[in-house]
C-alpha cells in the first residue's frame, strides 16, 4: 500500500489530543503544529479520529479487491505428531468454522504426514466441509521447506481465502515461510478473529508485551493467522451427518527437496510439561528461595493434574530448566488456572500469563504487582499455605 | 565461517505505561535497547566463531539512531556492521522486512554461512523475519534452537525446543537458525570492544544499494497493516484474603471445586 498523512497546517492547533492518541509515538508537536514521524506511523488512524479540528488526513490506497473473488474457504492447518492432531487443531477448527459461516465458505483441514489418509477420522462430525491430505514417506516429520512447498501447491490449485495455523512451534515455523513463498501476508498469535463489514479477517493479537491490542488486515490473498492456543473453543461434535469431501494432494517431493533431517526426538519425561497445552499450571517465583523447594510445587501441580512453570528468576539461578519458564523470555501460557506461587508479577511475566482464564496468586507481599492481574490473591507465606492447600486436596 | 546475525532495536517494553486517562501507550522516556533474543543471537554467533574461526557481521534495518546499538555489538567482539536505513523502508512489515534483509545480504554478505537471528523482537513477538528471510535466500531454516550441538564446515546440528520436547535436527550449510534465550548467556563487552566500537566503520545501506524492488519494500511491500490500537480490558477488583497459618487453604480448594478443577 502507499498510502499517505497529512497534517492540514491551517486546522491544526497543536493541541496535543493526537500525540496522546498515537500508539506508535510518531507523532509530535513543534511550533503549534503536529509533525508525523512517517518511520514510525502504521497509518492506524488513531489521530485522524481523535481530532476535533479535521487536521489530519489519511489517504488509503485503495486495496485491489479485483481477483479476491477468486479466493474462497477457510483452511486449517492440521498439525499432527505421531499420529494425533495437536489440540490446537480441533481450536481452529471451531473458530474456522464460525468464520466460514460469516462468510457463506467451506471449512477445509489440510494435513501432511506419512500416515495423513488415517487421520481423516478424527475430524468427522465436527464442521469440517473438506480434508485436502497429503501422504509420502518422506514427510513423516514436520520438515519446513517440502511442508511449505505442499502447502504452496495446494494455495495455487485450490485458492483458499483464508487459513489458520496454530502459533505452535511448528506453526510458527512454516507459516511464514509459507507467507513469504506466496507473498502474503501473515498475522502472528492472534487471540481474536471475526469478519468486518467488508469480509476481511479482523486479526486482533496483543502487542508490545501484551501492553495494548493490535487488529490487523492484509491486502492480499490468503489471509493467514497463527493462532494462541487454548484461546478459541473448541470444536464439538454435532449429531447431524455431514460427509467431508477428501482430495489429495499429489505434490511431488524427493530426498533433495529436504533442506532439513530430524536425528532424534527426546520427550520431555519429568511430567507433564506441555506448558502452552495445560489445563493447570503451578508457577514458582523468586518466593520459593531455593531449589529443594521446588518440591513443593511440583506436589501442588501433580494434586492438581498440572504442570510446573517457573519465573525467569527462578531459571536465571538455574533451578529449573529454561523450558519451564513461563514469560515474554519464556513461553506464553493460557490455562483455564494459573497459581503464582511467590511471584512478584513483573510485567515482563505478566505478559507470559495474563490471558490465563483465572488467576491464583499467593504472595506474602500484600503490594505485589502480581495481584493487579489475579482473580484471587492469598496474602501469605507459601511455605505455610501450600503444604495445606496440598493435603486439603489429597483428602 | 561467515557469521551473519540480524538484530533488533525495540523500544524496552517493560518501562512501557499505560496512560489512564487516554489509555494509551506512554513512550516518552522509554530507552532503546537491544531486542534481548538477538542479544543471545550474537553470543552464540561469538561462541562458534572461537570455536571455528572466520568474521561475524550484523544486520540491522531502522532508523539512524540504531547505529549505537550496532556499536555495541562491536564491543561483545563482532567485526562488521551494516545498517540498513532508508525512508523508503518506513512502515514495512514482516515480509517486507525479510525481503530488505534477504536482499541486502546477498548482494553484501553473499559469502554467509550461518545466519543467526533472537527467536523473535520483544515489540512485535511475531518471529516470521528469520523464516521470511530463509525463504528469500532458499536456505534450510531451524527456529527455537536452544543449542548449537556441532558444526562443521559444510553442515550444523543443532537441538529445537518443542512443545513437548526437544528435537535433534541437520542441516547443511549456508542455514538459518533462530535461538530461544536458553541457549547461552550474553558476554559483557570488554573494555577494548568498547574502544574498537568507537571507531569501528559502520556502513550504511540504502534501497537503491540494494537495487531494492520499490513494490517489495516498505509499506508497498507490506500486506498487513493495522487498522486499529486498543487496550486489552482490565481485570475485575482482586479478591484478596490474608492468610494466617494456611487458613486459606480451605478457601483455596473451594474455589477451585467451583471452577470445577477438582
Amino acid at each position: 500500500m502507499t498510502n499517505e498523512i497529512k497534517v492540514i497546517k491551517d486546522k491544526c492547533k497543536g493541541c496535543n489530543l493526537c500525540v496522546k492518541a498515537c500508539g506508535f509515538g510518531a507523532i509530535t508537536i513543534k511550533d503549534k503544529l503536529a509533525i508525523i514521524d512517517l518511520a514510525k506511523c502504521t497509518y492506524c488512524g488513531a489521530c485522524e479520529d481523535v481530532c476535533k479540528f479535521k487536521a489530519i488526513e489519511i489517504v488509503r490506497d485503495d486495496v485491489d479487491r479485483s481477483e479476491f473473488k477468486d479466493y474462497k474457504g477457510v483452511w486449517v492447518y492440521g498439525e499432527n505428531r505421531d499420529g494425533e492432531f495437536a489440540t490446537v487443531v480441533f481450536e481452529l477448527i471451531g473458530e474456522g468454522r464460525k468464520l466460514a459461516d460469516k462468510l457463506k465458505e467451506e471449512l477445509s483441514v489440510i494435513i501432511i504426514g506419512d500416515n495423513s489418509k488415517n487421520l481423516i477420522s478424527k475430524l468427522e462430525q465436527i464442521g469440517v466441509d473438506n480434508v485436502y491430505f497429503m501422504e509420502d514417506k518422506l514427510l513423516k516429520d514436520y520438515e519446513t521447506n517440502t511442508y511449505t512447498t505442499v502447502i504452496e501447491d495446494a494455495i495455487n490449485a485450490h485458492k483458499p481465502n483464508i487459513i489458520l495455523y496454530g502459533a505452535s512451534s511448528e506453526g510458527r515455523s512454516v507459516a511464514p515461510r509459507i507467507a513469504a513463498r506466496v507473498q502474503t501476508g501473515l498475522t502472528a498469535d492472534c487471540t481474536e478473529l471475526d469478519i468486518n463489514d467488508e469480509n476481511d479477517l479482523a486479526q486482533t493479537r496483543p502487542a508490545f508485551g501484551g501492553n495494548i491490542m493490535a487488529t490487523i488486515l492484509c491486502t492480499r490473498r490468503p489471509q493467514m493467522a497463527t493462532v494462541r492456543p487454548h484461546v478459541m473453543t473448541k470444536a464439538t461434535k454435532s449429531k447431524s451427518k455431514t460427509e467431508i469431501n477428501i482430495v489429495e494432494l499429489t505434490t511431488k517431493v524427493s530426498k533433495d527437496d529436504l533442506h532439513t533431517k530430524v536425528l532424534d526426538y527426546v520427550k520431555e519425561t519429568k511430567g507433564n510439561v506441555n506448558l502452552v497445552e495445560a489445563d493447570v499450571i503451578v508457577t514458582a517465583g523468586r518466593g520459593i528461595q531455593g531449589p529443594e523447594n521446588l518440591k513443593l510445587i511440583e506436589e501442588l501441580a501433580d494434586a492438581l493434574g498440572g504442570c510446573v512453570g517457573a519465573s525467569r528468576a527462578v531459571v536465571d539461578a538455574d533451578w529449573i530448566d529454561h523450558f519451564h519458564q513461563v514469560g515474554q523470555t519464556g513461553k506464553t501460557v493460557h490455562p483455564k488456572i494459573y497459581i503464582a506461587c511467590g511471584i512478584s508479577g513483573a510485567i515482563q511475566h505478566v505478559a507470559g500469563m495474563s490471558s490465563s482464564d483465572i488467576i491464583i496468586a499467593i504472595n506474602k507481599d500484600p503490594e505485589a504487582p502480581i495481584f493487579d492481574v489475579a482473580d484471587f490473591g492469598v496474602v501469605g507465606d507459601l511455605f505455610q499455605v501450600i503444604p495445606k492447600l496440598i493435603k486439603e486436596l489429597k483428602k | 565461517m561467515h557469521i551473519v546475525v540480524c538484530i533488533k532495536q525495540v523500544p524496552d517494553t517493560a518501562e512501557v505505561k499505560i496512560n489512564p486517562e487516554t489509555n494509551t501507550l506512554i513512550r516518552e522516556g522509554v530507552p532503546s535497547i537491544i531486542n534481548p533474543f538477538d542479544e543471545n543471537a550474537v553470543e552464540e554467533a561469538l561462541r562458534v566463531k572461537e570455536q571455528c574461526g572466520g568474521s561475524i557481521t550484523v544486520v540491522s534495518m531502522g532508523p539512524p539512531q540504531v547505529e549505537s546499538t550496532l556499536r555495541d555489538m562491536v564491543a561483545m567482539g563482532v567485526d562488521d556492521i551494516i545498517l540498513i536505513s532508508d525512508r523508503a523502508f518506513a512502515g514495512a512489515d514482516t515480509l517486507a522486512t525479510s525481503y530488505t534483509l534477504g536482499k541486502t545480504i546477498q548482494k553484501y554478505l553473499g559469502d554467509y554461512d550461518l545466519i543467526i537471528f533472537g527467536k523473535q523482537a520483544i515489540d512485535g513477538d511475531t518471529a516470521q523475519v528469520g523464516p521470511g528471510v530463509a525463504e528469500y535466500l532458499g536456505i534450510p531454516q531451524m527456529t527455537y534452537v536452544v543449542k548449537i550441538d556441532e558444526v562443521f564446515s559444510d553442515r550444523l546440528i543443532v537441538k529445537r525446543e518443542l512443545e513437548e520436547g526437544y528435537e535433534i535436527v541437520e542441516a547443511s550449510l549456508p542455514a538459518a537458525i533462530t535461538v530461544i534465550k536458553g541457549i547461552n548467556e550474553p558476554r559483557y563487552p570488554s573494555l577494548k570492544g568498547k574502544m574498537k566500537a568507537r571507531s569501528a566503520e559502520l556502513k550504511v545501506v540504502s534501497a537503491a544499494d540494494i537495487d531494492a524492488d520499490p513494490e517489495r519494500i516498505g509499506l508497498k511491500g507490506s500486506p498487513t497493516w493495522v487498522s486499529k490500537i486498543f487496550t486489552p480490558p482490565a481485570k475485575g477488583n482482586t479478591e484478596k484474603i490474608v492468610d494466617e497459618d494456611g487458613s486459606s487453604a480451605s478457601i483455596v480448594v473451594e474455589k477451585l471445586k467451583k471452577l470445577q478443577v477438582i
